[in-house]
């Protein structure tokens, strides 16, 4: 970045995108080019940024949902028109449906050719619509910076999500006065003004609600991690000694060991955290829209209060009625309440709780030459460093992983919750590796999802990410298997994966170390070599091809 | 009006809200709130869209209808949109709802006395007149409209274009205030 900086003076949009996105603090970007971006791909090479070349478009989503997840900050993800764009469209879903700030830079053909069919052409802010927070068509050079810098701040600041930028190749050719000190002015979008702060009114009613309740409960969602609301949470359930649930999304908002943690609730979460859901008199939603899968758990309970916070008010209600509804930033409210938090003891709740009847004893014999997954987790959690990463896939996978990791006050579970993306591991592992290069970063997916995104090896070959992999292989795609056995008769069709190939082969081929473990006792042993490796490294466990999901 | 695909009760079925909305008067606004009233199975009864005093923003009038959830999360789901400046639902008592309507029917050269006639009660104008049609177009609320329409039924409806209903709340309130 020059140093004579104040003056405003020509240079390419496709420069002073560049410039941006430096002002922006961004230091990596995921992308893969083409012939309607090239004008950006040629100043980015001369920047300081990094860009990491995936394999699929898909893929610079996922992976710059995983950096997002771990920074906190917008990530940027590029790719060029038509097909590349298309290509994006998922990642773009993905990251909309789990609330990632994300910003996505499109190339689009000439502006006149717009509307005319041409090579390469497609409506890409039209076929985004429902999946972004917003999206612009950059017609005007001059624009450019300006539409920018509310691209980041839409992304970044309320209820996060992707914000798409589509750039016709004209427009990033094409001189523009760029101002470094005009870019960092103030945004001021009239449409645009999220809450922040919860209603002083709302706050006193929560403070009543928790000082009468016998029963609390706090369901723990993924917008805890926005700005670490994550750490004041803890505060606040220890204080008020108040019992926490999560969804998926929230699982590593508490660690997984703490003496209030009950466990992920749902379709597919613990019997202990969905008979609490039951139980509690105050029901306190944290950064939560409890979709279906979630709140299945919850029947009709007439008695029950429930406070809900969060950002967007249109979540407010939407699938369960809010006693106390308070909107505003997550991080601010549980400041503002807790200043005025009561110290309570639920001695009774908490036994209630422990004493729980249903069965939740994990089912977890060893096999002799297959590798009971739950088992293998728990090998896992003994070895795993205390500052990782698990990232899951979807399926079978996910919920072995989701309800029998362990994972301390450093740790994180990040996975594709609202959208289930399977594919979505290995990339978004690779965003989080290089958002904490430090951590411990392991991609743990089944043998389905793994040829989703197996070329993304390529990737953390290329760029040296010590990404890990463990793919667990039950040659089925286990999950809708276990639907077609239970709800169509056992008629299993198009779930069988024979024809997949040998995995640490193929790893092979992308000179990746990787081993087999078919016996439990293997374990120990493969998992300390994955965690030492200095590289990538995947391993594959044989899973029977019966084990079921829960 | 349009059939619902949803089973609601007849009550609910006919409640109609009036939502006014102010938005930025850029290329592709008007996409982004029809898309999200069909994404959402919001059932849009008329929508008319006209630029306001600022020029740099324009007035949308929807007519939607569903129940009090149905409308509390269409407004809540509008607000979230980026373009959108600002959105209010107005109660009936408290609206002046106008809609132009243009209507052709058949008329002989007998019968055109009669249909003066008609018109001048309804407070309606005739625009066009050939051998066989007349043309005649009245602005006015939804219930003298359709009076309006009822009326001309006998003598054969050629073509009707109805523009969508705008409103502004009555006295001296205003969507900003």
């Amino acid at each position: 970045m020059s140093n004579v900086s104040n003056k405003s003076k020509q240079i390419t949009a496709a420069r002073a995108l560049v410039n941006c996105l430096a002002l922006e603090k961004v230091s990596t970007v995921f992308g893969y080019p083409g012939a309607a971006i090239c004008p950006f791909y040629d100043e980015l090479s001369k920047s300081n940024i990094e860009h990491i070349l995936v394999r699929h478009e898909a893929n610079a989503g996922h992976a710059a949902s995983g950096y997002a997840r771990i920074t906190g900050k917008a990530a940027v993800c590029i790719a060029t028109s038509g097909p590349g764009a298309t290509n994006l469209i998922t990642a773009i879903a993905t990251a909309y449906m789990d609330s990632i700030p994300m910003i996505c830079i499109t190339g689009q053909v000439n502006t006149d050719q717009i509307g005319k069919d041409v090579f390469q052409e497609a409506d890409i802010t039209g076929a985004v619509e429902s999946f972004v927070k917003h999206s612009f068509l950059i017609k005007d050079a001059q624009d450019l910076p300006e539409t920018v810098r509310k691209a980041f701040y839409i992304a970044s600041t309320g209820r996060p999500g992707p914000v798409l930028l589509d750039i016709p190749i004209d427009v990033l050719r094409t001189d523009i006065d760029f101002d470094n000190v005009k870019y960092m002015e103030q945004v001021d979008i009239r449409g645009y003004k999220p809450n922040f702060h919860g209603n002083k009114l709302q706050i006193k009613r929560v403070i009543e609600a928790i000082e009468t309740a016998d029963k609390p409960l706090i369901c723990a969602g993924g917008g805890l991690f926005n700005r670490e609301a994550y750490k004041l949470m803890r505060q606040f359930a220890e204080h008020a000694d108040i019992p926490v649930i999560s969804t998926m999304m929230g699982i590593s908002a508490l660690p997984t060991e703490h003496p209030l943690y009950y466990g992920m609730i749902g379709m597919h979460g613990k019997g202990i955290a969905n008979r609490a859901i039951n139980n509690c008199d105050l029901l306190i939603l944290l950064g939560a829209r409890v979709n279906d899968r979630a709140v299945l758990a919850l029947k009709n309970n007439d008695s029950l209060k429930v406070i809900h916070i969060d950002i967007d008010p249109a979540e407010i209600g939407k699938n369960l009625p809010a006693s106390i509804p308070v909107v505003g930033d997550l991080r601010a409210v549980l400041e503002q309440l807790l200043e005025q938090l009561p110290k309570k003891k639920h001695e009774n709740w908490k036994k209630l709780l422990k004493t729980d009847t249903g069965s939740d004893t994990l089912d977890m014999p060893s096999k002799t030459d297959k590798i009971n997954p739950k088992q293998f987790i728990n090998i896992l959690n003994r070895l795993l460093p205390e500052e990782s990463v698990i990232v899951a896939d979807v399926g079978q996978n996910q919920i072995w992983t989701a309800n029998n990791i362990s994972l301390s006050e450093h740790g994180r579970f990040i996975t594709s919750g609202g959208m289930g993306t399977m594919g979505y591991s290995v990339p978004a592992a690779i965003g989080a590796k290089k958002a904490a290069p430090e951590k411990e970063v392991i991609a743990i997916c089944g043998d389905g999802s793994f040829q989703m995104q197996m070329m993304e090896l390529a990737t953390a070959i290329q760029h040296n990410i010590n990404i890990k992999i463990i793919i667990m292989k039950n040659n089925r795609l286990g999950m809708v298997r276990e639907l077609q056995q239970n709800l169509y008769n056992n008629n299993c069709t198009a779930v069988n994966l024979d024809g997949s190939p040998d995995f640490v082969k193929i790893a092979a081929a992308y000179g990746i170390n990787g081993d087999y473990v078919t016996d439990i006792k293997q374990a120990d042993k493969a998992l300390i070599t994955l965690l030492a490796s200095k590289k990538p490294y995947l391993l594959q466990i044989n899973i029977d091809e019966n084990e079921k999901t829960m | 009006m349009p059939t619902s695909p949803r089973i609601t009760t007849q009550k609910e079925y006919f409640m109609k809200h009036t939502i006014s909305i102010l938005v930025e008067n850029h290329a592709g606004v008007l996409s982004r709130i029809s898309g999200l009233f069909a994404r959402r199975g919001f059932n849009i009864h008329s929508l008319a869209v006209g630029v306001t005093e600022n020029e740099k923003v324009s007035r949308i009038t929807i007519v939607a209808e569903g129940d009090d959830y149905t409308l509390e999360q269409i407004e809540k789901q509008l607000n979230k949109l980026i373009d959108i400046i600002k959105v209010r639902s107005v109660k009936g008592s408290e609206l002046l709802s106008r809609e132009l309507m243009l209507i052709k029917v058949t008329c002989t050269a007998v019968q055109r006395p009669e249909l003066i006639a008609i018109a001048e009660l309804c407070g309606a104008k005739i625009s066009d007149v050939s051998k066989e049609t007349v043309t005649l177009e009245l602005s006015d609320n939804e219930a003298r409209i359709t009076t309006f329409e009822e009326l001309l039924k006998p003598y054969g409806i050629r073509e009707i274009a109805r523009t969508g209903f705008i409103a502004l709340q009555k006295g001296s309130g205003s969507i900003s205030s």
